[in-house]
Order: C-alpha cells, then structure tokens, then sequence
C-alpha cells in the first residue's frame, strides 16, 4: 500500500537548513500495523506527515497505491499527539466532523457515529463538550473521529503521548482489539518501546536525526493480546533487541 | 447559618461589592465638597448631580437613548464590517499585503480631526456621529479578529487538512469559533470606543444627545448638569461592557462549563 524509497525531507534551504529523515525505504502492506519507534526529534513524525501529505518530501519516491503523495490521500484517518478536538463542538459533533468536511450528509453518518462512541464506552457523554472530558476520554474521542469515515489508512502521531501510565496501558488494549477487528493499515508513532511491541505487526526503528531506518522488526506475538503479554518471554527478547539498538545509538546508558 | 444560605450570602456579597466602592467613592467626594466648602460651579457634591437629574429624569432619558442608539449603530457597523475585513485580509494573503498597511495609516490619522469632514461628508443628522463612532471604533475589532483567526491551534488546522475540508467550512467550523474569544475582547474596546466617538460627533454638531448636554451646559456653566451627563456616562459604559458580557456567555457555553467527568 505504502512505497518509500530514499524518502528525504529537508526544511529551510541548502546552506542553513535542517536535514529531519534522510533515505527512507520501507514498504508497508495493506493491513499492517506498522510502529515507527525512535528517539524524540529523529524524524519518525515528519515521515508520518509526508504520508499524511502534510508535508512535501525533498528527495526520493514515495507512493500510496502506486501514486505519488499530493495532499492529503483518499479514506485517510489521522489522529495527533493533543487530540485536536475541537473545543466548541460537542462529542457527537466533534465524531461527525469528518462527515461534514467531506460534504456527506450528517444524519447518514450519525448512526455510526454513535456506535463508534459506544464502542468506545462514551455513549453518556454524547452531548458533552471536551473540555469536561478527561485526557483518556478526549482520545478516545478524536480516535471515534478518525475511525468515522472508515479509513483504509491510519496514522497515528504519539496519540496516548500525553496520558498517564494507566489509562495509556487501556487504550493500547483498546486500540489492538479495534486493529485486529478492523484491520486498517495503521502507522504509528511512538517512542516508547513496549507500547510499540504490544501493538505491531511490525516496527521500524529509527536513528537520531537525521532520521533513517535501522532496523525493520517483524513482530510474531499471538493476535489476541492482553496487558499479561509483556511478562513473556518473547515480549522481553523483542524488548532487549530494540533496548540493545538504542544502547547501540548512545541514546540509553545504565 | 446552613451550607446553603452561607453560599447565598457569599454570592450576594460579590455582587454587592462594586457597588460598595462605587457609593465609597461618592461618599468621600460629597463630604470632602462639604468639609472644604466647594463652590459647585467648580465641583458639585453627588448629592447635587443626582438632583440635577431628579429634576428633569425624562429629559435626560430622550438624551441618553439618543446616544446610546448612536453608539450601538456605530458598534454595530464597526463589528460587523471589522470581522468581514479582518476574515478577508487573513483569507487572502494579496489583500493583505495590498489593504492592511493602509488601513493602518488611516488609522493613524486622528478620528477627531475626520470629525467636521464627516460633517461635510453626512450632513447634520445621526449619520456622521454614527460615521465617526464607527471610525473610532473598528480598529479594535479587526485587529483582535485577525489575532483571533491566526490562534487556531496547528494540529487542528493540519486536521482540516487531512479531512479534505473546503475553506468555506474550515473558515466557519474552525477558525470563527477560534476567534470567537478575542473577537469579544476586541468589542469590549471596541462598544467603549463607539461611545466615545458618539460623544465627540455630538460635540461637533448636535441639538441631542449626551454630548450636547455636556457641550451646552458648559457654555451656561451649569456644572451639576455636565456631571449628571457624565456621571449617566459612566452607568451606560459600565451596563454596556454588562451586557456584552451577557452576549458572550451566550455566545460561547462551552467556555464557561465547569466539572470534568471522570473515566
């Protein structure tokens, strides 16, 4: 689904400029859940903003379906770091947005979104303004948004970054479940590693910027996961392995 | 004293606290006209003033509402000309670079010296107040509007991005609602602008209105009368500024919703 070869992407000019990811290649399958892990400013969320068409690459190819990225792609969802709600909206209406921003009809889309907000234990706060919500409830909220329109393709930008411990181990469950449902193709950023393991198919470790592939990790852990998973023995080999990567990079010392 | 009527008590106590200083403050001045013995004609005691206005109440209401559909005219035309100017100056990166230096200069030029050509430009009627209140006032108004719809959050304007969203709509779901809170900063400036200016169009050429009041009492040197002008002057600023308060819950609940669900 995704192709990228030598993606580069430089801001600023030649002389003063900054080099954020440079020669990128991976491929992504329809239907994989794809981690890009890696130290923070390595350039794991410019590349995911070059998918998003966000931003414009500088050097290399990089195709979805086979087409080069101008703008934003078809049946895209995308959800953010701060959850991006929007504060005068309330829940159902801040769901239904992608709706009404690509001119279909909202009572079409409300039955679904509806279910989305049960499925996501929100069905009493349907009426509710974010601002009343908690941190956890609010992303639960944008991923309602961002699953609304049925997307084929999800890209996720450190979305539980700013939660606590706990409710970040929930929505993790929750997301996994939803994938192996769904079964989307999901890219997702993130600098932590057991989340990355809990969630991939597959996990793509970035270096320090300028950000480039190190390695490229075929997660084989069972489809249906619990928080227990990360006690196992597998668990801890994928975990050592990426711990062992970073320790290689200078980026963690004991 | 049960929970209930202390919670009473103190709710009333806030209300009641600006009109504690403002009946200190006439206080003070009324014993200080009495104890130094002021001539009125210089500063009249508050008692005098409110004389002054027992005398002729419905006299002074004519004059008041005079001014006051004046300045909500001018208000009015300079809020709803202000966001259209400021929505296409942020729209249209052209117009901005061609229109805003300009109207910046214009700006700068005192409205009180535009004031006798407004004359000449509408005559003697309601319209050159209502021009000069709304030339006074729409600065305010565009300049916080244009602050407000460039304060939209990154991550939400990249989320208007990824869905597709026609300008039309990221204009009227987002950034509107964005500007919201700093448009009604700027029409808090902007509604005590639009009185002054009401004020000083009236001081030009007048037979109603407050600022004839002001203008023609002094002329008499009848000063109890140009402060009981001031002093309703004053009262309209502040129930004003009120009530565009009022406006503004109104206008935007969810900034004023307390609580925060738990999950």
């Amino acid at each position: 689904m995704i192709a990228a070869k030598d993606v580069g992407k430089r801001f600023g000019d030649a002389a003063d400029g900054v080099t954020a990811i440079a020669n990128i290649s991976m491929n992504i399958a329809e239907g994989e859940f794809v981690s890009l892990l890696g130290p923070s400013g390595c350039g794991k969320s410019t590349f995911l903003r070059c998918l998003a068409g966000l931003e414009q690459t500088t050097g290399g190819t990089l195709l979805v379906d086979g087409k080069p990225i101008e703008g934003p792609p078809e049946r895209l969802g995308m959800a953010f770091q701060r959850d991006a709600l929007l504060d005068w909206m309330n829940v159902l209406d801040n769901v239904l947005l992608p709706a009404d921003f690509s001119g279909g009809r909202r009572r079409e889309f409300e039955p679904r979104a509806r279910e989305l907000l049960k499925m996501a234990g929100l069905s009493g706060f349907v009426q509710a303004y974010p601002r009343t919500l908690s941190g956890g409830m609010r992303q639960r909220v944008a991923m309602c948004r961002s699953l609304l329109l049925e997307p084929r393709l999800l890209l996720m930008d450190e979305p539980f970054g700013a939660l606590d411990a706990l409710t970040r181990d929930q929505l993790n469950v929750d997301l996994h479940r939803l994938w192996t449902q769904l079964r989307m193709t999901v890219v997702f950023v993130t600098h932590s590693i057991s989340e990355a393991i809990f969630l991939s198919s597959r996990i793509v470790v970035f270096s320090p910027r300028p950000g480039t592939v190190i390695e490229d990790i075929q997660v084989e852990l069972p489809d249906e996961r619990r928080l227990a998973v990360r006690e196992t023995e597998p668990f801890g080999r994928y975990s050592r392995h990426v711990r062992g990567l970073f320790e290689n990079m200078g980026l963690l010392h004991d | 004293m049960t929970e209930a009527s202390r919670g009473y008590a103190v709710a009333l106590r806030r209300k009641a606290l600006p009109f504690a200083g403002a009946a200190g403050f006439l206080l003070l001045w009324e014993l200080f006209c009495r104890i130094y013995q002021v001539r009125p004609v210089l500063l009249p005691p508050p008692s005098l003033i409110f004389g002054e206005l027992a005398q002729s109440p419905l006299w002074f209401a004519q004059q008041t509402a005079y001014t006051v559909g004046i300045t909500l005219a001018g208000f009015m035309v300079a809020a709803i000309l202000g966001v259209l100017f400021a929505v296409v100056v942020t729209e249209w990166k052209v117009l901005d670079r061609l229109l805003f230096p300009l109207f910046v200069a214009l700006n700068s030029v005192p409205k009180v010296a535009i004031a006798p050509l407004c004359i000449i430009w509408f005559g003697t009627g309601a319209e050159p107040k209502i021009a000069i209140a709304f030339l006074i006032a729409v600065f305010a108004v565009v300049i916080d509007t244009i602050l407000g719809l460039r304060s939209v959050p990154p991550d939400i304007l990249d989320l208007a991005h990824t869905l597709r969203g026609s300008r039309w709509k990221v204009l009227t779901r987002i950034k509107l609602f964005c500007a919201l809170p700093h448009l009604f900063a700027g029409l808090k400036v902007a509604m005590s602008l639009a009185l002054v200016g009401a004020i000083v169009g009236e001081f030009v050429s007048s037979q109603r209105g407050l600022g004839y009041v002001i203008l023609s009492a002094q002329g008499m040197f009848d000063t109890p009368r140009v402060f009981a002008a001031i002093a309703i002057l004053a009262v309209l600023g502040v129930v004003l500024i009120e009530l565009l308060d009022f406006v503004e819950r109104l206008a935007l609940p969810w900034q004023h919703i307390t609580g925060r669900a738990t999950h």
